[in-house]
């Protein structure tokens, strides 16, 4: 008998496992725009992870990589969110400062970035250089800021109010120039054709002949090279050396199943979400050797120094570097 | 005629429901963002300098837009010529259009390396500069004009024909005309076309930058959007909003101060006839102005078309799925407008003394969309995912952003079927819904065919509130256009802009027809 009862209770227990495993964890991760979309990293990311986690990776997609801060803040302790992936090093000061993020207790390694990581609540994924493209046949390309604003080169640049580009510009100007940030501005008026809300329009109005340089990433060039099979596309490389935007992921402290999140953290780390970036989000993976990288990417501009503020830096300095530079383009 | 109390008649009431749920769905999301912030947080310098900014461009725009379209509106009046009803569908275009394609489509033309400055080379002379205020009036005549134009002809169209007629026999020269009619009409119907331009152009925020040149060009909408995005200052947004309800009230009392009601008596709805006074000049000038004004409104729209032509048998599925699920959000957000608007046009139309309430209307244009989708947001956060709901609330945000452009149309169509067929109505004891049917609403077909095509066409082209909410599987066919622009696929986007426009146009074509089945124009 009591042979019976105990495999009548085994096999309970095993259906109620098994009814815990149909049911799938899922994974909410919040990230911008272009990363979610069908040409994004979003998909193949989706699919690569789903086959290690036997869980249901959902990413929910807002603006960019400000608006899902403002998203995160919105909603606040009643998040759904377990995962953020896409701020960037200007942004993550805010979501600490606002309690949305728990440390990640990972040890990354293999990061490939130019510049050291130890930061407790994020891993970087991606990175670029911010660069000024330009058409292949232009001719005195300029060599850095100062020569910029002595050529009469046309540029359009983005809003650093409204959009994570522009505010990238007058960090680089500010850490390349200090004190003598406003007049580098000042000279630089007079070749700033217009200033758009993102980068998307900025970029239009360059591909359809309205300036000849357009502020974006070094690695531009490299999607009409292999999605477009153009090369008639390049970058300036400015002596000052390049400023970095470095994209990255963070738990949040909402997270349903913080072992889940951390998982995915670690796959966002690791060859085979690394090798989907470069080109679905057209920027550099934070953890990859440069051999690693498609045919292309060897032709790109590379910086000779490499810029950034720390992000306790750029977010305290942000404010009066803005001043700075609405006070030199509005004259 | 003598003043009692009536009952409120069920067509009051709805009127009324009407007005409540309007007004509770602009300043409940107001509120929530007000709650939220824990109060007003002050203003920057740099906010008094985007409020000063704002104004002086809506201001220019909307006197521009609506001196530029008297002249076309009255050609298309007194002229009958063939393509005449194609041409005013297709010159409404721009103001359907997301803003990203209406500003390529103008640098196509005035842009540095467009065909203006590529023909101005070729002769010899000097460039001309589409980048500063002068481009951002520009861009707004060029949104802004068709709604002026088309405002403006529902004035002139509304002039019955036997009054015409009189005219005739009465042997009016081209100044008598203008005395009698022109003047009175265009004071009744300018006041509220520059008011809902001004409106619009107030919460111009794309345009306004990509166009304005810089930091100087700055509206209070981006600095609504910088307050929210890059402060994540609630307080300093819910002001900037309350800010702009403040504009458009001045603006509605201002308006509401010049318009006056033109009195053309009754008519028979005959079919519109040619006015007096017809000269050799007067010929000359309606053609001049009509070709003036299809050339600046349609180049830009051709130049966009021949960019992306090609690319739109090769869009991927989610274009299309993209598409129909606009298609659908439009019907939907139209059908909402519709019910919200014909009631209060009927409760605005049946008594005097209650123009006010039309402000009521007008409000939802005034009120930042951010500032609704964040409010909204907030509201229906703590009861289910906002996500399930963006479709839902992106159809509500668009219908209300629809409201004013059809009280517009229909607010003087329905006064003036009161003051012409009311009476005859009183006398034959019609009350509520039989009285509408039978003597008001026939009355309104043709501005309810023009406003609801302006409402689906608005909410297909409309990027709004969607992108807030967004979620994997719900684009709507703007947002799948900038995600494309966003992936580099400029032609993929240029082939989404193409599809777009048909789209919009197709909609408004559609109900505009509807609305002139049997009409002679």
């Amino acid at each position: 008998m009591s042979l019976t009862n105990t495999t009548i209770i085994a096999a309970g227990l095993t259906l109620l496992g098994g009814a815990a495993i149909a049911q799938t964890p899922v994974l909410t991760v919040y990230t911008y725009d272009s990363f979610a979309s069908d040409w994004g990293p979003g998909p193949a990311v989706e699919l690569a992870f789903e086959e290690i986690c036997a869980c249901d990776l959902q990413f929910t997609a807002t603006g960019d990589g400000a608006a899902l801060l403002s998203r995160l803040r919105l909603e606040g302790a009643r998040s759904e969110a377990d995962v953020v992936l896409g701020l960037d090093t200007n942004l993550t000061t805010a979501a600490v400062e606002a309690g949305l993020m728990a440390e990640h207790g990972l040890t990354a390694e293999g990061l490939t970035l130019p510049v050291d990581w130890n930061d407790p609540h994020f891993l970087p994924f991606d990175w670029g250089y911010f660069a000024f493209v330009h058409r292949a046949d232009m001719e005195d390309v300029p060599g850095n800021f100062e020569e910029l604003a002595a050529s009469d080169a046309s540029i359009v640049i983005q809003d650093p109010r409204s959009s994570t580009p522009g505010l990238g510009l007058l960090l680089w100007v500010q850490n390349a120039y200090g004190d003598e940030a406003a007049t580098v501005w000042e000279g630089l008026a007079d070749n700033v054709v217009t200033v758009t809300p993102g980068w998307s329009e900025a970029y239009g109005l360059f591909l359809d002949g309205e300036a000849d340089m357009v502020l974006s990433y070094t690695t531009s060039p490299a999607y009409h090279l292999i999605a477009e099979e153009d090369d008639s596309y390049a970058t300036a490389s400015f002596s000052e050396g390049h400023y970095m935007q470095i994209e990255v992921g963070g738990v949040l402290h909402t997270a349903d199943n913080p072992e889940l999140a951390q998982q995915f953290l670690d796959f966002m780390v690791s060859p085979a979400f690394q090798a989907i970036i470069p080109e679905t989000n057209w920027m550099y993976p934070a953890a990859l050797s440069a051999d690693e990288l498609p045919a292309g990417f060897d032709t790109l501009t590379q910086p000779e120094e490499a810029l950034i503020y720390p992000a306790e830096e750029a977010a305290a300095i942000r404010d009066a570097a803005l001043d700075t530079w609405q006070n030199a383009l509005s004259q | 005629m003598a003043k009692r109390a009536q009952p409120v008649t069920p067509v009051q009431m709805t009127g009324w429901i009407m007005i409540l749920l309007v007004v509770l769905a602009i300043f409940g999301p107001l509120g929530a963002v007000l709650y939220r912030a824990e109060g007003f947080s002050d203003l920057r310098p740099a906010d008094w300098a985007a409020v000063r900014f704002t104004l002086l461009q809506a201001a220019l725009s909307a006197a521009l837009s609506c001196l530029v379209a008297i002249p076309v509106a009255r050609a298309l009046a007194r002229r009958r010529f063939r393509g005449r009803g194609a041409y005013i569908s297709l010159m409404g275009a721009p103001f359907i259009l997301p803003v990203i394609v209406a500003v390529m489509g103008l640098l196509a033309i005035f842009g540095r390396a467009g065909w203006l400055n590529t023909a101005l080379e070729g002769i010899g002379a000097g460039q001309i500069e589409i980048y500063g205020l002068a481009g951002v009036v520009l861009a707004h005549v060029f949104l802004n004009l068709p709604l002026a134009t088309r405002l403006i002809l529902q004035a002139w169209l509304a002039v019955p024909s036997e009054r015409i007629r009189l005219a005739h026999s009465l042997n009016f020269t081209a100044r008598d005309m203008r005395r009698h009619f022109v003047w009175p009409l265009l004071r009744a119907a300018l006041p509220g076309a520059a008011m809902v331009i001004f409106l619009i152009c107030t919460t111009s925020f794309a345009v306004a930058l990509i166009l304005g040149g810089g930091p100087s060009a700055t509206t209070i909408e981006l600095a609504i959007y910088q307050a929210f995005r890059f402060d994540f200052d609630l307080g300093r947004a819910a002001l900037l909003g309350v800010i702009q309800v403040a504009i458009c009230v001045g603006a509605g009392l201002v308006a509401w101060r010049f318009a006056t009601a033109a009195e053309f008596g009754g008519g028979l709805d005959r079919p519109a006839m040619a006015w007096p006074g017809d000269s050799k000049g007067a010929r000359f000038a309606d053609r001049a102005a009509l070709i003036l004004a299809g050339a600046f409104l349609l180049l830009p729209l051709a130049a966009v078309t021949g960019e992306g032509i090609g690319a739109v048998a090769g869009l991927p599925l989610s274009t299309w799925e993209a598409a129909l699920r606009s298609i659908l959000l439009a019907l939907a957000s139209t059908a909402l407008a519709v019910s919200l608007a014909l009631p209060i046009a009927l409760l605005i139309a049946g008594k005097s003394g209650r123009a006010g309430l039309e402000a009521v209307g007008l409000l939802s244009i005034a009120v930042s969309p951010l500032v609704i989708g964040t409010g909204l947001f907030l509201i229906v956060f703590p009861v289910v995912n906002p996500v399930a709901l963006s479709l839902p609330i992106t159809g509500l945000v668009n219908a209300l952003v629809a409201l004013p452009f059809l009280l517009r149309a229909l607010v003087p169509a329905a006064r003036q079927a009161e003051a012409t067929q009311g009476r005859l109505a009183d006398a034959l004891g019609m009350q509520g819904f039989a009285r509408s049917r039978h003597a008001i609403l026939p009355r309104l077909r043709r501005p309810l065919g023009f406003g609801a095509g302006l409402a689906a066409a608005f909410s297909m082209g409309d990027l709004g509130v969607i992108a807030l909410f967004s979620a994997q599987g719900q684009e709507t066919l703007p947002l799948e256009m900038y995600r494309l622009f966003g992936s580099y696929r400029t032609n993929d986007a240029q082939g989404a802009a193409v599809l777009l426009m048909a789209l919009s146009l197709g909609m408004f074509w559609l109900f505009d027809r509807g609305g002139r089945v049997n009409a002679a124009t």
